[in-house]
Protein backbone atom coordinates (compact mmCIF):
# COMPACT_ATOMS: atom_id res chain seq x y z
CA UNK A 1 0.00 0.00 0.00
CA UNK A 2 1.01 3.33 -0.66
CA UNK A 3 0.44 6.79 0.98
CA UNK A 4 -2.82 7.67 -0.99
CA UNK A 5 -4.08 4.07 0.04
CA UNK A 6 -3.69 4.66 3.62
CA UNK A 7 -4.77 7.79 4.43
CA UNK A 8 -8.24 7.15 3.21
CA UNK A 9 -7.94 3.74 5.33
CA UNK A 10 -6.92 5.93 8.66
CA UNK A 11 -9.48 8.45 7.93
CA UNK A 12 -12.51 5.44 7.88
CA UNK A 13 -10.44 3.51 10.56
CA UNK A 14 -10.88 6.54 12.59
CA UNK A 15 -14.28 7.20 11.84
CA UNK A 16 -15.72 3.60 12.98
CA UNK A 17 -13.51 4.45 16.06
CA UNK A 18 -16.01 7.74 16.15
CA UNK A 19 -19.16 5.78 16.03
CA UNK A 20 -17.85 3.34 18.94
CA UNK A 21 -17.17 6.21 20.64
CA UNK A 22 -20.73 7.64 20.75
CA UNK A 23 -22.10 4.39 21.30
CA UNK A 24 -20.40 3.81 24.71
CA UNK A 25 -21.05 7.30 25.46
CA UNK A 26 -24.86 6.85 24.87
CA UNK A 27 -24.65 3.30 26.87
CA UNK A 28 -22.98 5.60 30.28
CA UNK A 29 -25.41 7.80 30.40
CA UNK A 30 -27.82 5.11 31.74
CA UNK A 31 -26.66 6.43 34.90
CA UNK A 32 -26.14 9.38 36.64
CA UNK A 33 -22.48 8.34 38.17
CA UNK A 34 -21.33 7.32 34.48
CA UNK A 35 -23.13 10.06 32.76
CA UNK A 36 -20.18 12.66 32.63
CA UNK A 37 -17.66 9.93 31.25
CA UNK A 38 -20.17 9.05 28.50
CA UNK A 39 -20.37 12.59 27.58
CA UNK A 40 -17.10 13.11 27.54
CA UNK A 41 -16.09 9.63 25.19
CA UNK A 42 -18.88 11.45 22.95
CA UNK A 43 -16.69 14.64 22.48
CA UNK A 44 -13.72 12.51 22.07
CA UNK A 45 -15.42 10.62 19.00
CA UNK A 46 -16.38 13.79 17.73
CA UNK A 47 -12.79 15.22 17.87
CA UNK A 48 -11.25 11.95 16.47
CA UNK A 49 -13.69 12.36 13.75
CA UNK A 50 -12.74 16.20 12.96
CA UNK A 51 -9.49 15.02 12.81
CA UNK A 52 -9.59 12.75 10.40
CA UNK A 53 -11.68 14.50 8.48
CA UNK A 54 -8.24 16.95 7.82
CA UNK A 55 -5.98 14.69 6.66
CA UNK A 56 -9.01 13.83 3.73
CA UNK A 57 -7.24 14.50 0.58
CA UNK A 58 -10.36 16.71 -1.23
CA UNK A 59 -9.26 19.24 1.06
CA UNK A 60 -6.95 21.57 0.07
CA UNK A 61 -7.63 24.92 1.80
CA UNK A 62 -7.65 25.18 5.81
CA UNK A 63 -8.63 29.38 5.97
CA UNK A 64 -12.26 28.97 6.08
CA UNK A 65 -12.29 25.65 8.24
CA UNK A 66 -9.72 27.33 10.85
CA UNK A 67 -11.90 30.58 10.71
CA UNK A 68 -15.42 28.75 10.83
CA UNK A 69 -14.54 26.20 13.98
CA UNK A 70 -13.35 29.44 15.67
CA UNK A 71 -16.34 31.17 15.27
CA UNK A 72 -18.60 28.52 16.18
CA UNK A 73 -16.38 27.58 19.19
CA UNK A 74 -16.63 30.89 20.55
CA UNK A 75 -20.35 31.01 20.24
CA UNK A 76 -20.98 27.65 21.66
CA UNK A 77 -18.43 27.98 24.84
CA UNK A 78 -20.72 31.47 25.14
CA UNK A 79 -24.12 29.70 24.74
CA UNK A 80 -23.38 26.95 27.03
CA UNK A 81 -21.80 28.63 29.82
CA UNK A 82 -24.12 31.60 29.87
CA UNK A 83 -27.34 29.84 29.28
CA UNK A 84 -29.73 29.35 32.43
CA UNK A 85 -31.17 25.73 33.31
CA UNK A 86 -34.62 27.33 32.85
CA UNK A 87 -33.57 28.22 29.13
CA UNK A 88 -32.50 24.85 28.28
CA UNK A 89 -35.58 23.82 25.74
CA UNK A 90 -34.51 27.14 24.08
CA UNK A 91 -30.74 26.15 23.78
CA UNK A 92 -31.38 22.54 22.80
CA UNK A 93 -34.01 23.97 20.09
CA UNK A 94 -31.51 26.50 18.32
CA UNK A 95 -28.35 23.80 18.70
CA UNK A 96 -31.08 21.33 16.92
CA UNK A 97 -31.90 24.02 14.47
CA UNK A 98 -28.09 24.35 13.75
CA UNK A 99 -27.01 21.04 13.35
CA UNK A 100 -30.15 20.19 10.50
CA UNK A 101 -29.28 23.87 8.98
CA UNK A 102 -25.49 23.00 8.83
CA UNK A 103 -26.76 19.08 7.22
CA UNK A 104 -28.89 21.25 4.83
CA UNK A 105 -26.06 23.17 3.64
CA UNK A 106 -23.71 20.49 3.00
CA UNK A 107 -26.25 18.72 0.99
CA UNK A 108 -27.30 22.13 -0.96
CA UNK A 109 -23.28 22.45 -1.83
CA UNK A 110 -23.33 18.58 -3.12
CA UNK A 111 -26.27 20.13 -5.69
CA UNK A 112 -24.30 23.19 -6.85
CA UNK A 113 -21.55 20.75 -7.73
CA UNK A 114 -23.51 17.69 -9.50
CA UNK A 115 -25.63 21.14 -11.41
CA UNK A 116 -21.87 22.72 -12.79
CA UNK A 117 -21.00 18.80 -14.03
CA UNK A 118 -18.09 18.30 -11.24
CA UNK A 119 -19.93 15.16 -9.92
CA UNK A 120 -21.48 11.82 -11.36
CA UNK A 121 -25.11 12.25 -11.00
CA UNK A 122 -26.38 9.07 -10.16
CA UNK A 123 -29.95 8.45 -9.36
CA UNK A 124 -29.38 7.54 -5.87
CA UNK A 125 -27.27 10.77 -5.35
CA UNK A 126 -29.93 13.07 -6.18
CA UNK A 127 -32.80 11.37 -4.04
CA UNK A 128 -30.52 11.53 -1.03
CA UNK A 129 -29.27 15.37 -1.79
CA UNK A 130 -33.59 16.23 -1.79
CA UNK A 131 -34.19 14.33 1.05
CA UNK A 132 -31.29 15.84 3.07
CA UNK A 133 -32.05 19.42 2.38
CA UNK A 134 -35.82 18.76 2.81
CA UNK A 135 -34.94 17.55 6.67
CA UNK A 136 -32.33 19.99 7.65
CA UNK A 137 -34.27 22.85 6.14
CA UNK A 138 -37.19 21.78 8.04
CA UNK A 139 -35.56 21.40 10.91
CA UNK A 140 -33.76 24.42 11.12
CA UNK A 141 -37.09 26.48 10.56
CA UNK A 142 -39.01 24.38 12.74
CA UNK A 143 -36.32 24.80 15.28
CA UNK A 144 -36.28 28.31 15.39
CA UNK A 145 -39.90 28.92 15.68
CA UNK A 146 -39.53 26.47 18.69
CA UNK A 147 -37.48 28.25 19.85
CA UNK A 148 -39.13 31.69 19.53
CA UNK A 149 -42.40 30.15 21.29
CA UNK A 150 -40.13 29.15 24.12
CA UNK A 151 -38.50 32.20 24.40
CA UNK A 152 -41.61 33.98 23.74
CA UNK A 153 -40.51 36.59 21.31
CA UNK A 154 -43.53 34.44 19.40
CA UNK A 155 -46.54 33.76 20.91
CA UNK A 156 -46.79 30.46 22.83
CA UNK A 157 -50.15 30.09 21.86
CA UNK A 158 -51.49 27.68 18.75
CA UNK A 159 -51.32 29.73 15.92
CA UNK A 160 -54.45 28.97 13.58
CA UNK A 161 -55.93 30.34 10.50
CA UNK A 162 -58.48 28.85 7.44
CA UNK A 163 -57.17 25.97 5.90
CA UNK A 164 -54.36 25.22 6.91
CA UNK A 165 -54.25 21.76 6.84
CA UNK A 166 -54.87 22.09 3.10
CA UNK A 167 -52.41 24.87 2.83
CA UNK A 168 -49.22 22.53 4.59
CA UNK A 169 -51.08 19.74 2.57
CA UNK A 170 -50.22 21.57 -0.79
CA UNK A 171 -46.94 22.72 -0.02
CA UNK A 172 -45.88 19.13 1.00
CA UNK A 173 -47.15 18.07 -2.39
CA UNK A 174 -45.62 21.27 -4.03
CA UNK A 175 -42.20 20.03 -2.28
CA UNK A 176 -42.48 16.52 -3.27
CA UNK A 177 -43.28 17.29 -6.54
CA UNK A 178 -39.83 19.42 -7.02
CA UNK A 179 -38.03 16.74 -5.28
CA UNK A 180 -38.93 14.09 -8.05
CA UNK A 181 -38.36 16.67 -10.74
CA UNK A 182 -34.89 17.44 -9.04
CA UNK A 183 -34.54 13.25 -8.90
CA UNK A 184 -35.63 12.40 -12.88
CA UNK A 185 -34.63 15.90 -15.01
CA UNK A 186 -31.69 17.60 -15.75
CA UNK A 187 -29.94 19.75 -12.78
CA UNK A 188 -31.90 22.77 -12.78
CA UNK A 189 -30.31 25.60 -9.77
CA UNK A 190 -33.86 27.14 -9.49
CA UNK A 191 -36.07 24.13 -8.96
CA UNK A 192 -33.29 23.45 -5.71
CA UNK A 193 -33.32 26.95 -4.47
CA UNK A 194 -37.16 26.72 -4.72
CA UNK A 195 -37.58 23.37 -2.70
CA UNK A 196 -35.04 24.60 0.05
CA UNK A 197 -37.29 27.44 0.30
CA UNK A 198 -40.48 26.02 0.27
CA UNK A 199 -39.32 23.26 3.06
CA UNK A 200 -38.21 26.09 4.84
CA UNK A 201 -41.91 27.33 5.18
CA UNK A 202 -43.24 24.07 5.23
CA UNK A 203 -41.17 23.82 8.70
CA UNK A 204 -42.35 26.88 9.61
CA UNK A 205 -45.86 26.28 9.28
CA UNK A 206 -45.58 22.81 10.84
CA UNK A 207 -44.68 24.21 14.23
CA UNK A 208 -46.62 27.52 14.61
CA UNK A 209 -49.75 25.36 14.99
CA UNK A 210 -48.13 24.04 18.31
CA UNK A 211 -49.48 25.39 21.56
CA UNK A 212 -46.12 25.90 24.15
CA UNK A 213 -47.37 23.27 26.29
CA UNK A 214 -46.86 21.01 24.10
CA UNK A 215 -43.25 21.72 23.23
CA UNK A 216 -41.96 18.86 24.59
CA UNK A 217 -42.88 16.86 22.09
CA UNK A 218 -42.14 19.31 19.50
CA UNK A 219 -38.26 19.76 20.88
CA UNK A 220 -38.26 15.79 20.78
CA UNK A 221 -39.27 15.40 17.61
CA UNK A 222 -37.03 18.06 16.18
CA UNK A 223 -34.26 16.38 18.10
CA UNK A 224 -34.92 13.37 16.17
CA UNK A 225 -34.97 14.90 12.82
CA UNK A 226 -31.68 16.53 12.99
CA UNK A 227 -30.04 12.90 13.57
CA UNK A 228 -31.97 11.81 10.60
CA UNK A 229 -30.60 15.72 8.77
CA UNK A 230 -27.54 14.14 9.51
CA UNK A 231 -28.05 10.49 8.73
CA UNK A 232 -29.17 11.95 4.86
CA UNK A 233 -26.17 13.97 4.31
CA UNK A 234 -24.02 11.41 5.30
CA UNK A 235 -26.00 9.46 2.43
CA UNK A 236 -25.01 11.63 -0.17
CA UNK A 237 -21.82 11.72 0.89
CA UNK A 238 -21.17 7.89 1.35
CA UNK A 239 -20.30 8.50 4.62
CA UNK A 240 -20.88 5.85 7.78
CA UNK A 241 -20.29 7.82 11.00
CA UNK A 242 -22.64 10.55 9.83
CA UNK A 243 -25.43 7.64 8.98
CA UNK A 244 -24.18 5.27 11.93
CA UNK A 245 -24.54 8.67 14.45
CA UNK A 246 -27.65 10.20 12.67
CA UNK A 247 -29.44 7.35 13.30
CA UNK A 248 -28.64 6.96 16.94
CA UNK A 249 -29.67 10.46 17.03
CA UNK A 250 -32.98 10.01 15.39
CA UNK A 251 -33.42 6.76 17.20
CA UNK A 252 -32.79 8.53 20.58
CA UNK A 253 -35.90 11.62 19.53
CA UNK A 254 -38.26 9.23 18.80
CA UNK A 255 -38.28 7.55 21.96
CA UNK A 256 -38.39 10.79 23.61
CA UNK A 257 -41.33 11.78 22.10
CA UNK A 258 -42.94 8.50 22.67
CA UNK A 259 -42.34 8.98 25.96
CA UNK A 260 -43.97 12.53 26.14
CA UNK A 261 -47.06 11.67 24.07
CA UNK A 262 -47.82 9.01 26.55
CA UNK A 263 -47.18 10.92 29.67
CA UNK A 264 -49.58 13.47 28.32
CA UNK A 265 -51.89 10.98 26.52
CA UNK A 266 -51.79 12.56 23.35
CA UNK A 267 -51.02 10.74 20.05
CA UNK A 268 -48.21 12.17 18.42
CA UNK A 269 -51.00 13.35 15.07
CA UNK A 270 -53.07 15.19 17.77
CA UNK A 271 -49.90 17.13 19.11
CA UNK A 272 -48.57 18.16 15.61
CA UNK A 273 -51.99 18.82 13.83
CA UNK A 274 -54.61 19.21 16.78
CA UNK A 275 -53.69 23.00 17.61
CA UNK A 276 -54.03 22.49 21.42
CA UNK A 277 -54.37 25.51 23.71
CA UNK A 278 -55.53 27.89 20.41
CA UNK A 279 -58.08 29.32 23.40
CA UNK A 280 -57.88 28.68 26.70
CA UNK A 281 -61.34 26.31 27.29
CA UNK A 282 -63.48 27.13 29.78
CA UNK A 283 -63.95 23.63 30.40
CA UNK A 284 -67.65 22.55 32.58
CA UNK A 285 -65.81 22.66 35.91
CA UNK A 286 -64.87 26.30 35.69
CA UNK A 287 -68.02 27.69 36.36
CA UNK A 288 -68.47 25.20 39.42
CA UNK A 289 -65.14 25.61 41.23
CA UNK A 290 -66.70 29.43 41.83
CA UNK A 291 -69.29 27.73 44.22
CA UNK A 292 -67.59 25.12 45.68
CA UNK A 293 -65.40 25.34 48.47
CA UNK A 294 -61.48 24.55 48.78
CA UNK A 295 -60.14 24.28 52.62
CA UNK A 296 -56.96 27.07 52.88
CA UNK A 297 -54.06 26.63 55.44
CA UNK A 298 -51.35 28.85 56.95
CA UNK A 299 -48.10 28.49 56.60
CA UNK A 300 -47.71 27.95 59.79
CA UNK A 301 -50.08 25.16 60.32
CA UNK A 302 -48.45 23.74 56.88
CA UNK A 303 -45.14 23.58 58.72
CA UNK A 304 -46.41 21.94 61.87
CA UNK A 305 -48.41 19.37 59.55
CA UNK A 306 -45.22 18.42 57.87
CA UNK A 307 -43.09 18.84 61.04
CA UNK A 308 -44.40 15.99 62.57
CA UNK A 309 -44.50 13.45 59.64
CA UNK A 310 -42.68 10.58 58.82
CA UNK A 311 -42.46 11.01 55.20
CA UNK A 312 -43.01 14.00 52.87
CA UNK A 313 -42.91 13.95 49.16
CA UNK A 314 -42.58 16.80 47.35
CA UNK A 315 -44.37 17.33 43.88
CA UNK A 316 -42.78 20.11 41.77
CA UNK A 317 -44.17 21.61 38.68
CA UNK A 318 -42.93 23.84 36.21
CA UNK A 319 -44.54 26.67 38.41
CA UNK A 320 -41.78 26.37 40.89
CA UNK A 321 -39.17 27.03 38.29
CA UNK A 322 -40.80 29.65 37.16
CA UNK A 323 -41.15 31.20 40.79
CA UNK A 324 -37.29 30.25 40.73
CA UNK A 325 -38.02 28.38 43.86
CA UNK A 326 -36.07 25.37 43.26
CA UNK A 327 -33.00 26.09 46.18
CA UNK A 328 -36.32 27.25 48.86
CA UNK A 329 -37.72 23.22 48.09
CA UNK A 330 -33.96 22.53 49.09
CA UNK A 331 -34.07 24.65 51.80
CA UNK A 332 -37.18 23.01 53.35
CA UNK A 333 -36.19 19.31 52.30
CA UNK A 334 -33.36 20.11 54.01
CA UNK A 335 -35.25 21.68 57.54
CA UNK A 336 -37.65 18.40 57.36
CA UNK A 337 -34.94 16.00 57.30
CA UNK A 338 -33.07 17.80 59.66
CA UNK A 339 -35.96 16.46 62.07
CA UNK A 340 -35.85 13.00 60.67
CA UNK A 341 -38.18 13.31 58.14
CA UNK A 342 -37.98 11.31 54.96
CA UNK A 343 -38.07 13.86 51.70
CA UNK A 344 -38.88 12.58 48.49
CA UNK A 345 -39.46 14.35 44.71
CA UNK A 346 -42.07 12.68 42.66
CA UNK A 347 -41.64 13.97 39.44
CA UNK A 348 -43.82 13.83 36.44
CA UNK A 349 -42.56 13.44 32.87
CA UNK A 350 -43.73 16.48 31.92
CA UNK A 351 -42.86 18.37 34.55
CA UNK A 352 -40.64 21.25 33.16
CA UNK A 353 -40.50 22.74 29.28
CA UNK A 354 -38.75 19.44 28.16
CA UNK A 355 -38.23 15.87 28.76
CA UNK A 356 -36.29 15.75 32.26
CA UNK A 357 -36.14 19.18 32.31
CA UNK A 358 -37.37 19.21 36.09
CA UNK A 359 -34.43 16.84 37.44
CA UNK A 360 -31.94 19.05 35.77
CA UNK A 361 -33.59 22.60 37.31
CA UNK A 362 -33.58 20.39 40.95
CA UNK A 363 -30.32 18.74 40.73
CA UNK A 364 -28.84 22.51 39.73
CA UNK A 365 -30.27 23.27 43.78
CA UNK A 366 -28.04 20.47 44.85
CA UNK A 367 -31.14 17.91 45.48
CA UNK A 368 -29.63 14.70 45.41
CA UNK A 369 -30.63 12.66 42.61
CA UNK A 370 -31.29 9.71 44.61
CA UNK A 371 -34.00 11.47 46.14
CA UNK A 372 -35.77 12.31 42.73
CA UNK A 373 -38.23 9.53 41.92
CA UNK A 374 -39.97 8.79 38.45
CA UNK A 375 -43.38 8.59 38.04
CA UNK A 376 -44.17 4.84 38.55
CA UNK A 377 -41.43 4.31 41.25
CA UNK A 378 -43.02 6.80 43.33
CA UNK A 379 -47.21 5.79 42.77
CA UNK A 380 -47.14 3.20 45.05
CA UNK A 381 -45.42 4.74 47.97
CA UNK A 382 -48.11 7.76 48.18
CA UNK A 383 -50.87 5.37 50.41
CA UNK A 384 -47.88 5.31 52.96
CA UNK A 385 -46.87 8.93 52.88
CA UNK A 386 -48.01 11.60 55.09
CA UNK A 387 -48.06 14.60 53.37
CA UNK A 388 -48.23 15.35 49.85
CA UNK A 389 -46.33 18.67 48.96
CA UNK A 390 -47.74 20.07 45.59
CA UNK A 391 -46.25 22.94 44.61
CA UNK A 392 -47.21 24.60 41.20
CA UNK A 393 -48.10 21.08 39.48
CA UNK A 394 -51.91 21.08 38.38
CA UNK A 395 -52.70 18.71 35.70
CA UNK A 396 -50.33 16.32 36.63
CA UNK A 397 -51.71 15.77 39.39
CA UNK A 398 -55.74 16.00 38.57
CA UNK A 399 -57.48 12.71 40.25
CA UNK A 400 -60.13 13.26 37.57
CA UNK A 401 -57.70 11.63 34.60
CA UNK A 402 -58.16 8.72 37.03
CA UNK A 403 -61.84 8.62 37.57
CA UNK A 404 -63.76 11.34 35.14
CA UNK A 405 -64.07 9.58 31.41
CA UNK A 406 -65.37 12.64 30.05
CA UNK A 407 -62.49 15.13 31.50
CA UNK A 408 -60.01 16.46 28.43
CA UNK A 409 -57.33 14.60 30.95
CA UNK A 410 -59.13 11.64 31.21
CA UNK A 411 -56.44 8.37 30.84
CA UNK A 412 -53.40 10.44 31.42
CA UNK A 413 -51.07 9.38 33.39
CA UNK A 414 -50.85 11.35 36.70
CA UNK A 415 -48.86 11.01 39.99
CA UNK A 416 -51.54 9.69 42.73
CA UNK A 417 -50.98 12.56 45.23
CA UNK A 418 -54.57 12.32 46.67
CA UNK A 419 -53.98 8.85 48.25
CA UNK A 420 -51.47 10.82 50.68
CA UNK A 421 -53.25 11.01 54.46
CA UNK A 422 -52.40 14.67 53.46
CA UNK A 423 -52.14 17.24 50.73
CA UNK A 424 -50.53 20.33 50.88
CA UNK A 425 -51.47 22.46 47.35
CA UNK A 426 -49.32 25.63 47.26
CA UNK A 427 -50.81 27.51 44.28
CA UNK A 428 -51.09 31.67 43.52
CA UNK A 429 -55.07 31.54 42.58
CA UNK A 430 -57.70 29.20 41.69
CA UNK A 431 -56.86 29.34 38.18
CA UNK A 432 -56.88 26.22 35.84
CA UNK A 433 -54.05 24.60 34.48
CA UNK A 434 -53.33 24.32 30.91
CA UNK A 435 -55.66 22.28 29.65
CA UNK A 436 -58.38 24.80 31.14
CA UNK A 437 -59.39 21.79 33.31
CA UNK A 438 -61.10 22.09 37.16
CA UNK A 439 -58.99 20.11 39.53
CA UNK A 440 -60.68 17.72 41.80
CA UNK A 441 -57.46 17.38 43.96
CA UNK A 442 -58.52 20.95 45.20
CA UNK A 443 -61.48 19.84 46.82
CA UNK A 444 -61.01 16.15 48.60
CA UNK A 445 -61.23 15.96 52.30
CA UNK A 446 -57.34 15.62 52.43
CA UNK A 447 -56.14 18.71 50.69
CA UNK A 448 -55.50 21.92 52.09
CA UNK A 449 -54.52 24.73 49.89
CA UNK A 450 -51.78 27.33 50.73
CA UNK A 451 -52.41 30.13 48.74
CA UNK A 452 -49.57 32.58 47.65
CA UNK A 453 -46.64 33.18 45.63
CA UNK A 454 -44.15 30.06 45.61
CA UNK A 455 -41.39 31.72 46.76
CA UNK A 456 -42.59 33.59 49.60
CA UNK A 457 -44.84 30.20 50.50
CA UNK A 458 -41.50 28.45 50.98
CA UNK A 459 -39.54 31.09 52.78
CA UNK A 460 -42.43 31.18 55.51
CA UNK A 461 -42.83 27.64 55.44
CA UNK A 462 -38.55 27.15 56.45
CA UNK A 463 -39.21 29.64 58.85
CA UNK A 464 -42.32 28.33 60.31
CA UNK A 465 -40.45 24.90 60.63
CA UNK A 466 -37.43 26.03 62.70
CA UNK A 467 -40.12 27.11 65.47
CA UNK A 468 -42.02 24.02 65.31
CA UNK A 469 -40.92 22.40 68.41
CA UNK A 470 -38.89 18.98 67.93
CA UNK B 1 -26.93 2.17 -6.22
CA UNK B 2 -25.12 -0.81 -4.21
CA UNK B 3 -23.43 1.37 -1.92
CA UNK B 4 -26.21 2.91 -1.29
CA UNK B 5 -27.87 -0.20 -0.46
CA UNK B 6 -24.52 -0.72 1.96
CA UNK B 7 -25.42 2.49 3.45
CA UNK B 8 -29.25 1.57 4.20
CA UNK B 9 -27.76 -1.64 6.18
CA UNK B 10 -25.68 0.10 8.09
CA UNK B 11 -28.39 3.04 9.00
CA UNK B 12 -31.36 0.43 9.86
CA UNK B 13 -29.15 -1.87 12.18
CA UNK B 14 -27.61 1.63 13.83
CA UNK B 15 -31.23 2.73 14.23
CA UNK B 16 -31.76 -0.80 16.25
CA UNK B 17 -28.44 -0.38 18.53
CA UNK B 18 -29.75 3.76 19.04
CA UNK B 19 -33.39 1.97 20.04
CA UNK B 20 -31.21 -0.33 22.62
CA UNK B 21 -28.87 1.79 24.33
CA UNK B 22 -31.71 5.06 24.56
CA UNK B 23 -34.19 2.91 26.89
CA UNK B 24 -31.48 1.96 29.14
CA UNK B 25 -31.38 6.09 29.90
CA UNK B 26 -33.28 7.04 33.07
CA UNK B 27 -35.98 9.80 32.86
CA UNK B 28 -33.79 12.04 35.02
CA UNK B 29 -30.93 11.78 32.30
CA UNK B 30 -33.40 12.90 29.47
CA UNK B 31 -32.55 16.41 29.55
CA UNK B 32 -28.98 15.59 29.42
CA UNK B 33 -29.56 12.88 26.46
CA UNK B 34 -31.43 15.04 24.13
CA UNK B 35 -28.51 18.11 24.07
CA UNK B 36 -25.90 15.32 24.27
CA UNK B 37 -27.06 13.25 21.54
CA UNK B 38 -27.80 16.66 19.60
CA UNK B 39 -24.19 17.17 20.14
CA UNK B 40 -23.45 14.08 18.14
CA UNK B 41 -25.65 15.36 15.41
CA UNK B 42 -23.70 17.82 15.07
CA UNK B 43 -21.27 15.48 12.80
CA UNK B 44 -22.50 17.39 9.91
CA UNK B 45 -19.47 19.01 10.99
CA UNK B 46 -17.23 16.94 8.80
CA UNK B 47 -19.56 17.32 5.60
CA UNK B 48 -19.21 20.56 6.24
CA UNK B 49 -15.41 20.90 6.50
CA UNK B 50 -15.31 18.50 3.42
CA UNK B 51 -17.25 21.53 1.91
CA UNK B 52 -15.41 24.44 2.98
CA UNK B 53 -11.86 22.43 2.11
CA UNK B 54 -12.33 22.17 -1.38
CA UNK B 55 -11.54 24.84 -3.89
CA UNK B 56 -14.84 24.93 -6.16
CA UNK B 57 -15.30 28.61 -6.51
CA UNK B 58 -16.73 31.30 -3.87
CA UNK B 59 -20.26 30.57 -3.35
CA UNK B 60 -19.21 26.79 -2.39
CA UNK B 61 -16.54 28.51 0.07
CA UNK B 62 -19.33 30.37 1.72
CA UNK B 63 -22.04 27.73 2.48
CA UNK B 64 -18.61 25.52 3.53
CA UNK B 65 -17.83 28.30 6.02
CA UNK B 66 -21.32 29.12 7.16
CA UNK B 67 -21.80 25.25 7.49
CA UNK B 68 -18.76 24.73 9.39
CA UNK B 69 -19.87 27.78 11.71
CA UNK B 70 -23.40 26.58 12.21
CA UNK B 71 -22.53 22.64 13.25
CA UNK B 72 -19.47 23.73 15.24
CA UNK B 73 -21.69 26.13 17.45
CA UNK B 74 -24.35 22.68 17.79
CA UNK B 75 -21.33 20.52 18.62
CA UNK B 76 -19.04 22.68 21.15
CA UNK B 77 -22.13 24.12 22.50
CA UNK B 78 -24.16 20.41 22.87
CA UNK B 79 -20.96 18.97 24.26
CA UNK B 80 -20.58 21.71 27.28
CA UNK B 81 -23.71 22.33 28.45
CA UNK B 82 -23.96 18.73 28.84
CA UNK B 83 -20.98 18.60 31.05
CA UNK B 84 -22.34 21.34 32.60
CA UNK B 85 -25.71 19.57 33.43
CA UNK B 86 -23.95 16.41 34.41
CA UNK B 87 -21.78 17.66 36.84
CA UNK B 88 -24.69 18.63 38.85
CA UNK B 89 -26.29 15.10 39.46
CA UNK B 90 -24.77 14.63 42.84
CA UNK B 91 -25.60 11.87 45.06
CA UNK B 92 -26.81 12.13 48.63
CA UNK B 93 -23.33 12.33 50.73
CA UNK B 94 -21.74 14.92 47.90
CA UNK B 95 -25.07 16.53 47.81
CA UNK B 96 -25.83 17.77 51.35
CA UNK B 97 -22.45 19.84 52.31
Amino acid sequence: MNAAEIVPLITDLAYLLAAVLFILGLKRLSSPDTARSGNILGALGMFIAVLATLIDREIVTFAGIAAGITLGALIGVVAARAVKMTAMPQMVAIFNGLGGGASALVAADEYLRLARGSMAAAADVRITIVLSVLIGAVTFSGSMIAFGKLQEVITGRAVTYPLQKTINALLFLGIAAAGALLVVSEPSVPVFTGLAAASLVLGVLLVIPIGGADMPVVISLLNSYSGLAAAATGFVLHNYVLIISGALVGASGIILTQIMCRAMNRSLGNVLFGAFGAAAAAGPGAAAAADRGVRDISAEDASILMAYARSVVIVPGYGLAVAQAQHLVRDLANALEARGVDVKYAIHPVAGRMPGHMNVLLAEANVPYDRLYEMERINPEFERTDVALVIGANDVVNPAARSQPDSPLYGMPILDVDRARHVIVMKRSMNPGFAGVDNELFYRENTRMLFGDAKKSLESLVRELKAVPA
Amino acid sequence: MEGLLIALYVFVLAIFIGFEVINKVPQILHTPLMSGSNAISGISLIGAILVAGRLEGPTSAAIGVLAVVLATVNVVGGFLVTDRMLQMFRRRREGSK
